[in-house]
């Protein structure tokens, strides 16, 4: 179930969005497999001689201020005495501020000046809903539904769009790369297989036709892209592994007939078997993918073929944390800790890697005042993590001050169209303006 | 595009397809059409015994065995929400006793479908035993050993309650009310991921069941103290002093409002009125909601401009009452039972909420739905939910989920991941995603997948003997009357008709055709 709590998310947002459902999913938004996502390099290297984005988005709504903690503030304390970091337990950024503990290897990027911390980042006039507030993140639209996302109208801007630039990992499209004319690829992170015999019955079913609705065109543009999917991950097994699998494609009428050797081998739906009940459930009512590992995995390997992708989306969920925060966020940020330090500690070596640029959000931060159940509840403003190698180091924008509340949330001290507009122009060399509805500010992380 | 309108055997058999799990055999149809469209809705949304259903009893679950803390896990809940008389020790104990009892009603409760339930309660009684009694390394040792055996009864708990309503749904005779139990448990989405007792699961599954098709307030009034929501959304942990806002934004925004039609300040002040409902997870009938006077924040609240000293139940009232609820449920059912894509022009919104009326029935509002000239509208397409793919598929052929062959329960289990949909699982508070959201590459290689399960194990049924009996050429016609399909697409019959000599391949491939992925 996990590649469908953004399946989800995102359809919510098309409502919230008003992007239409069918313009985004029956135009764009083709499935590709793995293998052709690590074919597409031309061998100019990942991203020609770009620069490459990794967004790395947090639903739930990540709790900043146990993030990027003030642990020396009375005030932060008060809020939340059960709650609270101490000044021993943070790792100490300056300015009076702390890194959550779990988060070490950020720590250490930070000491290599790899990692810069814009502080107090969101939107005029917040909304607490997870939903539209994700819808606003994604489209960079705060004032009226948008139909695009600001990385899908990037993708519109190139000179010969191509949804392989852009790509997201799991089974569907996020909304930040729905474009008007193009959107952005999504890859799945399982295998498909496909009986031999079954791939002439697809191909055919799949065959374009007129006079048939859209949604069953649709239905049967997917048993195509099966086909193609199958085809990209058989020639991967014959190279890989070859344990024989490739013997059958010839031979037409394969154990595929009734369909032996396709369905009980486990390895189709990992759907069914990574649901870790002994994971603490706490926060998980509010969307969003576990895995991040594998997806940062699939991006290494991408960028270690050359593709030629410039985006990269990938996602944790998890962060909803209205009851039982320390635990399950600790545990949360711990994660991204260890998987994004580990990706970027393995890619800084290569010349691909030189040109990543990570950037860490959420849909919002959590309320300052601790709730009865040593949670918090939905809030506004938090910070936004940039990380890799071009980066400079350090804090961009001020700390919310916790004395000036705004109706019990932190004040906005930086627009996120700011940090849009930076990863624009320096990273997707793009002038920023025509993408962002005229906002054209930048900070110097870059 | 179709043609411009459905004609009078497409029109009933809409009705019946999405009255029911997405199949209309083409006898019922003409059945159907020969009562008339008004016949066959009133038949379709009847009340009443149904024999099929009935005899499909909710299975006795159990309390799960303790599950002991690893090392070095925050230690869970807030100290004021225990209760003072559960010492660690005597609550064991307890949970040990009524595990047992729960282990032996299981062992006599039938059948399993391809899920090892004795033994893995066997494992889970001695585990917590030695749970109990082990200290030091051994201690952390057993402790292992019952996570293990606490995560398997867990899983136990998920397979049978799921393999259950998915027998359930395919064993009744009327179908209406599964259905409609099944779009109230997308619109109170609640996983099991969270709540962590599958009794609690039942429990909200019955309320939505018994309460689903009458008036809107008393489900809502149940649903606040329903013990699955309450733990889906934190409310336990609720004090009267810093209540956590997570079931009063939900409850506005998608259960009873709609997103927008509240102020922030209406959450924390619905909040507030929200305290004071508890769980009590020890009860050995399941979680049980309990209201705690001290925990309740008393005093006068204002929500939506109205005033007064608001509980949950007094928060429902005020809820229900507003214009904005009616809107609301009319539109979320819409895009469920009518288009995902079109949204109801403002005439049909307003038919729709005026049939909820001051009454807020449920069942006049989706009668309304259903006699609207935009439910036979040609272009308003549906594409099938996983569940109604599948239980539809299998109520064709005559296969109940709970006798099927080849371990078929765990190949419907995986059926339903693969396709994104398994009950009592829903992805998030917001339920499950609709339209082309279901149409991916994953859940077209689940589909082919199950579509080859499904046709094997039909290999005795009647429904399989009458598609042999068709002579090849008559069999592609055959199909599409036997799953529904009006017609073939020119592509699809090509297929059929080259694979018309062989009748398990053919069935197979009908399955697996877009033209029965949706709801035409």
């Amino acid at each position: 179930m996990r590649t469908t709590v953004d399946t989800w998310t995102r359809r919510r947002f098309l409502k919230a969005s008003g992007v239409s459902a069918a313009g985004v999913l029956l135009a764009g938004g083709a499935a590709y497999s793995a293998s052709e996502l690590l074919a597409s390099g031309d061998g100019e290297g990942a991203g020609g001689e770009g620069g490459v984005l990794v967004l790395v988005t947090l639903y739930g709504g990540n709790d900043g201020l146990n993030t990027v903690v003030p642990a020396a503030d009375p005030h932060y304390r008060e809020a939340r005495p059960d709650l609270a970091y101490g000044e021993d337990e943070v790792l100490p950024l300056g300015e009076e501020l702390g890194l959550n503990p779990g988060m070490k290897g950020f720590h250490g990027l930070w000491k290599e000046k790899r990692l810069a911390v814009v502080r107090g980042v969101s939107y005029p006039k917040p909304d607490h809903s997870h939903f539209r507030s994700m819808a606003i993140w994604q489209t960079a639209s705060p004032e009226s539904p948008a139909p695009t996302g600001w990385l899908g109208r990037w993708l519109d801007a190139q000179s010969k769009p191509d949804p392989l630039t852009a790509v997201s990992l799991g089974a569907t499209l996020p909304p930040v790369l729905a474009g008007e004319k193009v959107s952005g690829a999504a890859v799945s992170l399982g295998r498909a297989r496909l009986p031999d015999a079954w791939q002439t019955v697809c191909t055919h079913l799949a065959a374009e036709q007129a006079g048939v609705h859209p949604l069953q065109q649709r239905a049967a543009a997917t048993l195509g892209d099966l086909v193609r999917v199958n085809e990209a991950f058989a020639a991967d097994e014959e190279q890989g592994s070859g344990d024989g699998k490739g013997g059958d494609k010839k031979n037409g009428k394969g154990k595929g007939e009734d369909g032996e050797g396709s369905d009980q081998d486990g390895r189709q739906s990992p759907e069914e078997e990574d649901e870790d009940e002994d994971k603490p459930a706490d926060g998980a009512s509010a969307g969003g993918q576990s895995g991040l590992a594998a997806q940062l995995g699939l991006v290494e390997r991408a960028l270690a073929s050359g593709a030629r992708t410039r985006v990269y989306c990938v996602s944790l969920g998890g962060f909803d944390t209205h009851a039982n925060e320390k635990g399950t966020q600790s545990r949360l940020l711990g994660q991204l800790d260890k998987d994004l330090s580990a990706f970027l500690g393995r890619i800084r070596r290569t010349e691909a890697g030189k040109r990543v640029v990570v950037a860490v959000h959420s849909e919002f931060g959590r309320r300052v005042q601790a709730n009865a159940g040593q949670g918090t509840d939905h809030g506004t403003a938090g910070p936004v993590f940039l990380l890799g190698e071009p980066v400079r180091g350090g804090f961009y924008g001020d700390q919310p001050s916790l004395a000036k509340l705004v109706d019990g949330d932190l004040s906005t001290t930086t627009d996120f169209r700011d940090v849009y507009a930076t990863l624009l122009d320096r990273v997707l060399d793009t002038e920023p303006g025509q993408i962002l509805d005229g906002h054209e500010k930048t900070l110097a992380f870059l | 595009m179709a043609s411009s309108e459905l004609d009078a055997d497409a029109r009933v058999a809409r009705l019946l397809q999405r009255t029911g799990f997405g199949t209309a055999a083409a006898t019922d149809v003409t059945a159907a059409a020969r009562a008339g469209y008004a016949k066959t809705l009133a038949a379709a949304l009847a009340e009443g015994d149904d024999p099929g259903a009935g005899a499909t009893p909710a299975p006795a679950l159990g309390p799960l065995p303790e599950r002991p803390k690893k090392p070095g896990e925050p230690e869970k809940g807030s100290r004021s929400e225990k209760d003072p008389k559960s010492e660690e020790g005597s609550k064991s104990q307890e949970e040990r006793g009524s595990s047992e009892k729960a282990g032996q009603r299981d062992a006599a409760g039938g059948v399993r479908n391809g899920v090892r339930h004795d033994v893995r309660n066997a494992a889970a009684r001695d585990a917590s035993r030695t749970g109990a009694d082990g200290g030091g390394e051994d201690g952390e040792a057993a402790d292992e050993d019952a996570r293990k055996a606490y995560r398997s009864a867990l899983r136990g708990q998920r397979e049978d309650a799921v393999l259950w309503w998915l027998d359930r749904m395919v064993a009744a005779e009327r179908p209406w009310r599964e259905k409609r139990t099944l779009l109230w448990h997308g619109h109170w989405a609640t996983s099991i991921g969270k709540v962590r007792s599958g009794q609690a699961m039942l429990a909200q599954n019955e309320t939505l069941r018994r309460l689903g098709g009458g008036d809107f307030r008393t489900l809502a009034r149940a649903m606040v103290r329903d013990p699955a929501l309450l733990i889906w959304l934190d409310a336990p942990k609720n004090t009267a002093e810093a209540p956590n806002e997570n079931l009063a934004r939900e409850l506005m925004e998608l259960f009873v409002l709609g997103v927008g039609n509240y102020s922030e300040d209406d959450v924390r002040e619905a909040a507030k009125a929200l305290t004071g409902w508890t769980v009590d997870r020890r009860a050995e009938q399941g979680p049980r909601a309990r209201f705690r006077a001290r925990r309740h924040a008393g005093g006068s609240r204002t929500v939506l401009g109205h005033s007064g000293d608001l509980d949950a139940r007094a928060l429902v009232d005020l809820l229900t009452e507003e214009a904005d609820c009616a809107r609301h449920l009319a539109t979320r059912w819409w895009g469920w039972l009518v288009s995902a894509e079109n949204a109801p022009s403002r005439t049909s919104l307003d038919r729709l909420t005026e049939a909820f009326g001051a009454r807020r029935d449920i069942t006049a509002m989706l009668r309304a739905l259903f006699t609207d000239p935009a439910f036979t509208d040609p272009d308003n397409v549906l594409v099938k939910q996983p569940v109604e793919y599948v239980v539809g598929t299998l109520r064709l052929l005559g296969l109940r989920p709970r006798r099927l062959p080849e371990q078929g329960g765990r190949v419907l289990l995986r059926s339903l991941g693969g396709l994104g949909q398994t009950p009592f699982a829903p992805p998030s508070v917001g339920g499950w995603p609709s339209g082309p959201a279901w149409l991916t590459t994953a859940a077209a290689q689940s589909r082919l997948t199950f579509a080859q399960y499904v046709t094997r194990a039909a290999r005795d049924t009647e429904a399989m003997a009458a598609i042999r009996k068709e002579t090849a050429g008559e069999r592609p016609e055959a199909l599409a009357r036997l799953l529904g399909v009006r017609e073939w697409s020119k592509s699809t019959r090509a297929v059929l008709v080259d694979a018309s000599a062989d009748p398990a391949r053919s069935l197979a491939i009908a399955l697996t055709s877009p033209e029965y992925s949706v709801l035409a």
